[in-house]
């Protein structure tokens, strides 16, 4: 079973995110295909310098799979990511979904 | 240009509230346009997405128009959905939750959604490649 965590969440306005992280890196620490979409404002975690760097940084340096959508980035004038995060788009998100044994979790 | 396989969505954000409208139906177009077939299961709010009566709006603050505001409605994005999965040979199955319809006095809506419940979605779902449920906070 591959799993796909879609958060979208601002990390400065819900400490849910905090969770839905340890839940990402539980699953991966249980050896599954982990990938994690970060889309709307959850990708403020992203922008190099915010707050919220290590807690995506240890995810991508875990084995997590990180995107990031492009479109988000760009409706934030995000153009400077922490390393490890690569920008993505919806058809990446549809072919991730459409992957055989996939469960996908949305946050 | 058909690839066989099937997405169903459940979501339930009102319109013009969430950005989980907007990523659902980005998701929807980008499914159509890969060829994929598309399940919707609108329910609460949701139902409100496909309402025939949506109007655009001028934007009084701006001192814009109508046309100059080219305010985008739910109910025309999601027409062109319907027009885009003609065009593509597949299915885009639109079920608004019969109950919240009926709640919010919601039923005049365009032409393409139909009228169910769990039952569907569950049906939906059983035949689906993959499922989503997008909630609100």
């Amino acid at each position: 079973m591959k799993y796909l965590f879609i958060e979208s969440r601002d990390p400065f306005e819900s400490t849910d995110t905090q969770f839905f992280s340890d839940l990402v890196k539980g699953v991966k620490k249980l050896g599954r295909e982990t990938t994690l979409f970060l889309v709307q404002n959850s990708v403020l975690s992203t922008r190099k310098g915010a707050k919220y760097n290590d807690q995506i940084a240890q995810l991508a340096q875990s084995g997590v799979t990180v995107l990031a959508d492009g479109f988000s980035l760009k409706e934030r004038g995000i153009d400077h990511l922490v390393e490890g995060i690569e920008v993505s788009n919806m058809d990446q998100l549809v072919q991730l979904l459409l992957e055989p044994e996939t469960k996908a979790i949305w946050h | 240009m058909n690839s066989g396989k099937t997405i169903t969505l459940a979501i339930m954000d009102a319109p013009y509230e969430s950005a989980n409208s907007t990523t659902a139906l980005r998701l929807i177009h980008t499914a159509l346009s890969q060829g994929n077939h598309v399940n919707v299961f609108a329910y609460e709010g949701a139902v409100n997405l496909t309402m025939k009566a949506q109007q655009p709006h001028p934007n009084p603050v701006k001192g814009t128009s109508v046309e100059e505001e080219a305010h985008p409605t739910t109910k025309d994005w999601i027409a062109s959905l319907f027009a885009l999965a003609e065009k593509n040979n597949v299915k885009l199955d639109w079920i608004n939750c019969g109950l919240c319809v009926d709640e919010r006095g919601a039923g005049d809506w365009i032409d393409g959604p139909r009228r169910g419940g769990p039952k569907e979605l569950y049906e939906v779902s059983q035949s689906s490649d993959v499922t989503l449920v997008i909630p609100t906070k």
